[in-house]
């Protein structure tokens, strides 16, 4: 049906001020006054200008004309309909007006923001208004679909983001699957000794939360695990997983460790120990792993390398050992899925000059962090690299890797928290001479700044530079069987050369490296940078532009931990506001054919990357199932007959807005 | 030619990456030329082919479309039907006497303000570069029956 023609347009147009940003560069009045006039004709009743359109005055004037002036049509031209098509749908349905017979167009994003004409920029927003008016008058009334949400919901990584988000929906009595691809939940704060700045003990806060999370009835934990294919959407997104074969079976395992103990082969940890300590070939990552059981690392396995040993087999008291067992794939049903993966950390080897991999006693913040661990290699002495000698002297260099554009343009945010962490701990436990490198000193949140006072009365040194240098090459006397630290002191105005034994990076935070194939696989986008992108940066930070997809942690950019858990604690608000209102409702944006018109060509049939369009032998004609159709429009381009038609993006809004768009050169 | 020819372009951008990137180089305030008008679409593969030829016969000088890189379709991979119906679109262009240029297809993903408004920066040059579309002044040409050989 054509709208159009059904009832006759009486079309209201809204100009936006947006105080100051949208008519410093657009002449607000004179576009009105051009819609008023020109646009008579089109349908356009009433044109107005407000200062802020999406304020409730503005909305209110809307509302008001609709009322009055029997308006069935709305076009508001203001910002990016991403921002606020919501805000004036919803103001139009309050009227009594379906909220899809409101088109909002942009002229502040599109128009005054980036042009510097203020006279070309008001002629565009004329049609971009234009474009918006001959569009509208094909809009359709539409309801949302209203979608059933699957209580389930899967989490996707166990760090503690991932572990709060998990917990968070569990505890309000709703089931999830936490799917964490190492041996055990955790992630990076396990690792850690101390937590800036209270200087928490980062086990005895972290593993409660694990074991919680580990014995939750409404948690089912699947480590050693990874997604590998995802279908569907919001309310119903069906979720294959791999369990990779642990060798271990869980039913029988006691995680009592003999296993352990008897395995002759030892393996550098380069995950859990930042390759400073040692695992066996079959291991936990840490004692407090979550869950208990073990796994056999295969490449390492001297029976799996060498087809003889067993001696886990033959030494495990309960028989769980399992050398034929193979992975095992399952598919769950979900109704929102959040993304926890965390982060990766910056190779240092990167910047050759820092001596890292070369130089013996140039470590990683996540070294340092196992070395401080009195659970990690070293049974938390700090030592060099020779396992017993203390340092007299440490020299810690902030933003390694970071604000750099050679390497990562962004800040890492914890970064100088934790080496001012380190700084502390090295004074406390050994007495060295610290020198702390830094090009700012970022110490914003509760308590940091505190923290950063308590560590300058520690007697640590600062050093204002960018460190240029780190070399054994002694030049001066004193500098012999030192590091010497180049660096230019940029409060000092000098260069220096600081002789020291121990060097700690403090690397920056990444995405990990495999964040986009996970990105692509749950269909969400990244940022520039590779962090995952969120609906808005600052008004809706946990969820992506895919409905039913969220982030927390970070995933979605570096952060602390209490920020990640804050997040969790959102992403799981989030959703289960989605499992309690039972349904949600999504954009109507549909295909569907007309059987009259379908030629039963099967041009379409092949098109649809969601299965949605299915053939009708017996009537040779194409059947667009709504509830897989996702809307993109491709088969409504392709179909030769005209036949399919697409709700919200038809071909008729599309055309109208294009002629209206051309409204001052149309031939 | 003309000095001050200022060509009107269409832009065709897809709702879930460069629609956003339009949306971004906005909050940036990253400036590009106000030569082009954009069209949302769901996706690159909506483009219906005659909506192109729509802009070219209502008066575009050029039609710029986009859409997410490959591989990141937010509809998996409709942005490869896109590339097709692109490269087909520009051999009809060219047989209906119409520069294949006019037509540019670029990916641009949320998070590409600045390479989209570049990319828009490029396409209005390179059609000014062009000169306006004289579609008509063609077929009006080709009514007044001249005589084959003086047909450009
Ligand atoms: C050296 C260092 C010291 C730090 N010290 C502090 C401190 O003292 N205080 C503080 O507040 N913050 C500190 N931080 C920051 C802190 O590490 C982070 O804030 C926190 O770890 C973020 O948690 P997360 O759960 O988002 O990510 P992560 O801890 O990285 O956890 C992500 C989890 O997801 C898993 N995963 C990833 N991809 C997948 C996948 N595709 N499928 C399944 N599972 C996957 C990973 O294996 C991991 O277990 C420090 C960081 C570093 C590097
Ligand atoms: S509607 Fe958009 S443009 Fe207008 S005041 Fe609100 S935010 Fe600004
Ligand atoms: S392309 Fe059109 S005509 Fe051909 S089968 Fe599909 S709906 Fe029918
Ligand atoms: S969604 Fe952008 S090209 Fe398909």
């Amino acid at each position: 049906m054509n709208a159009a023609t059904s009832d006759s347009p009486r079309i209201g147009v809204y100009v936006c001020h947006c105080g100051s940003n949208i008519a410093h560069m657009v002449d607000v009045e004179e576009v009105r006054a051009w819609a008023e006039e020109t646009l008579k004709g089109e349908g356009v009743v009433v044109a107005r200008d407000y200062k802020f359109m999406c304020s409730s005055l503005g909305q209110e004037l809307i509302q008001k004309d609709i009322r009055e002036l029997g308006l069935n049509r709305i076009v508001v031209a203001a910002c990016s309909p991403h921002l606020h098509e919501k805000t004036f749908r919803a103001a139009c349905e309050k009227a009594g007006l379906n909220g899809y017979l409101c088109e909002l167009v942009s002229i502040r994003e599109h128009a005054s923001w980036v042009h510097t004409d203020k006279a070309a920029a008001t002629e565009k927003s004329k049609m971009i208004v234009a474009g918006g008016v001959k569009r509208v008058r094909y809009d359709e009334p539409l309801d949302p679909l209203r979608v059933p949400i699957h209580k389930r919901t899967l989490v996707v990584g166990g760090g503690i983001a991932g572990i709060q988000t998990a917990l968070e929906i569990a505890n309000a009595g709703y089931p999830v699957y936490l799917v964490e691809r190492e041996a055990s939940i955790g992630g990076h704060m396990a690792q850690f000794d101390k937590t800036f700045p209270t200087l928490d003990c980062a086990a005895c806060i972290l593993t409660p939360k694990m074991v919680d999370a580990g014995e939750h009835p409404n948690i089912t934990l699947l480590t050693w695990s990874e997604v590998t294919r995802v279908e569907g959407s919001l309310g119903n997104f069906q979720v294959t997983i791999r369990k990779k074969a642990r060798h271990v079976v869980e039913d029988l395992c006691t995680g009592c460790g003999i296993c352990t103990e008897k395995c002759p082969k030892k393996v550098l940890d380069t995950v859990f120990e930042a390759g400073l300590g040692y695992r066996k070939a079959i291991y936990t990552p840490f004692p407090q792993s979550v869950p208990k059981y073990p796994v056999i690392d295969v490449e390492n396995c001297t029976y799996f390398v060498k087809g003889k040993c067993k001696a886990c087999q033959i030494f495990c008291p309960t028989g769980a050992i399992d050398f034929e067992q193979e992975d095992e794939e399952t598919t769950v049903e979900v109704g929102n899925i959040i993304l926890a993966t965390g982060f990766q950390t910056f190779d240092p080897r990167r910047i050759p000059q820092y001596g890292y991999g070369r130089l013996a006693n140039v470590f990683t913040s996540l070294e340092f962090e196992r070395m401080s661990n009195a659970a990690g290699p070293t049974g938390g002495e700090i030592v060099l690299r020779d396992g017993k000698t203390k340092p007299q002297s440490v020299a810690i260099v902030h933003c390694v890797g970071s604000r750099d554009r050679r390497y990562n343009n962004y800040c890492s945010v914890i970064c100088c928290m934790q080496s001012l962490k380190f700084a502390h701990l090295v004074k406390e436990r050994t007495g060295a001479e610290v020198y702390n490198f830094y090009i700012d000193m970022r110490t914003a949140y509760k308590g940091y700044d505190e923290f950063y006072q308590r560590v300058l009365s520690e007697g640590v040194n600062l050093v204002r530079g960018k460190v240029a240098e780190i070399t054994d090459a002694a030049r001066l006397p004193g500098e012999e069987g030192k590091l010497i630290v180049q660096v230019e002191d940029t409060l000092a105005g000098r260069q220096r050369r600081i002789p020291v034994d121990m060097v700690i990076l403090s690397v920056g935070l990444e995405p990990r490296k495999d964040a986009y194939e996970t990105a692509k696989l749950f269909g969400i986008s990244c940022s520039a940078n590779g962090w995952y992108t969120e609906k808005h940066p600052k008004l809706d930070p946990v969820a992506t532009m895919t409905e039913g997809i969220f982030i927390a942690g970070a995933c979605q950019g570096p952060k602390d931990i209490p920020t990640s858990v804050a997040q969790g604690a959102a992403a799981a608000a989030r959703v289960l506001g989605h499992i309690q209102a039972g349904e949600m409702s999504m954009e109507p944006i549909r295909a569907s054919v007309d059987e009259a018109r379908c030629s039963g060509c099967r041009i379409c049939n092949g098109l649809c990357p969601f299965n949605a369009i299915s053939f009708h032998d017996d009537r040779r004609v194409t059947e667009i199932n709504p509830a897989l159709c996702q809307g993109c429009g491709t088969c409504v381009a392709a179909c030769p007959a005209g036949a399919i038609s697409g709700t919200g993006f038809s071909d008729a809004q599309v055309m109208a807005q294009i002629e209206g768009l051309l409204w001052d050169v149309r031939v | 030619m003309n000095k001050t020819f200022e060509p009107v372009l269409i832009g065709f951008t897809c709702n879930w990456c460069s629609y956003r990137a339009a949306d971004l180089a906005g909050t940036s305030r990253t400036k590009y030329p106000p030569n082009i008008r954009l069209v949302r679409l769901m996706c690159s593969g909506r483009l219906d082919p005659t909506f192109v030829l729509k802009a070219l016969a209502e008066g575009a000088d050029g039609v710029l479309i986009t859409g997410c890189h490959p591989g990141e379709c937010h509809y998996l991979e409709q942005n490869y039907k896109a590339l097709r119906r692109y490269h087909l679109l520009r051999r009809t262009l060219q047989s209906l006497g119409i520069e294949p240029e006019r037509v540019k297809l670029v990916w641009a993903s949320a998070s590409e303000g600045l390479q989209l408004a570049e990319a828009i920066r490029e396409f209005t040059e390179e059609i000014r570069t062009l000169g306006p579309l004289r579609w008509n002044a063609q077929a009006e040409l080709r009514s007044e029956e001249v005589p084959l050989e003086a047909v450009p």
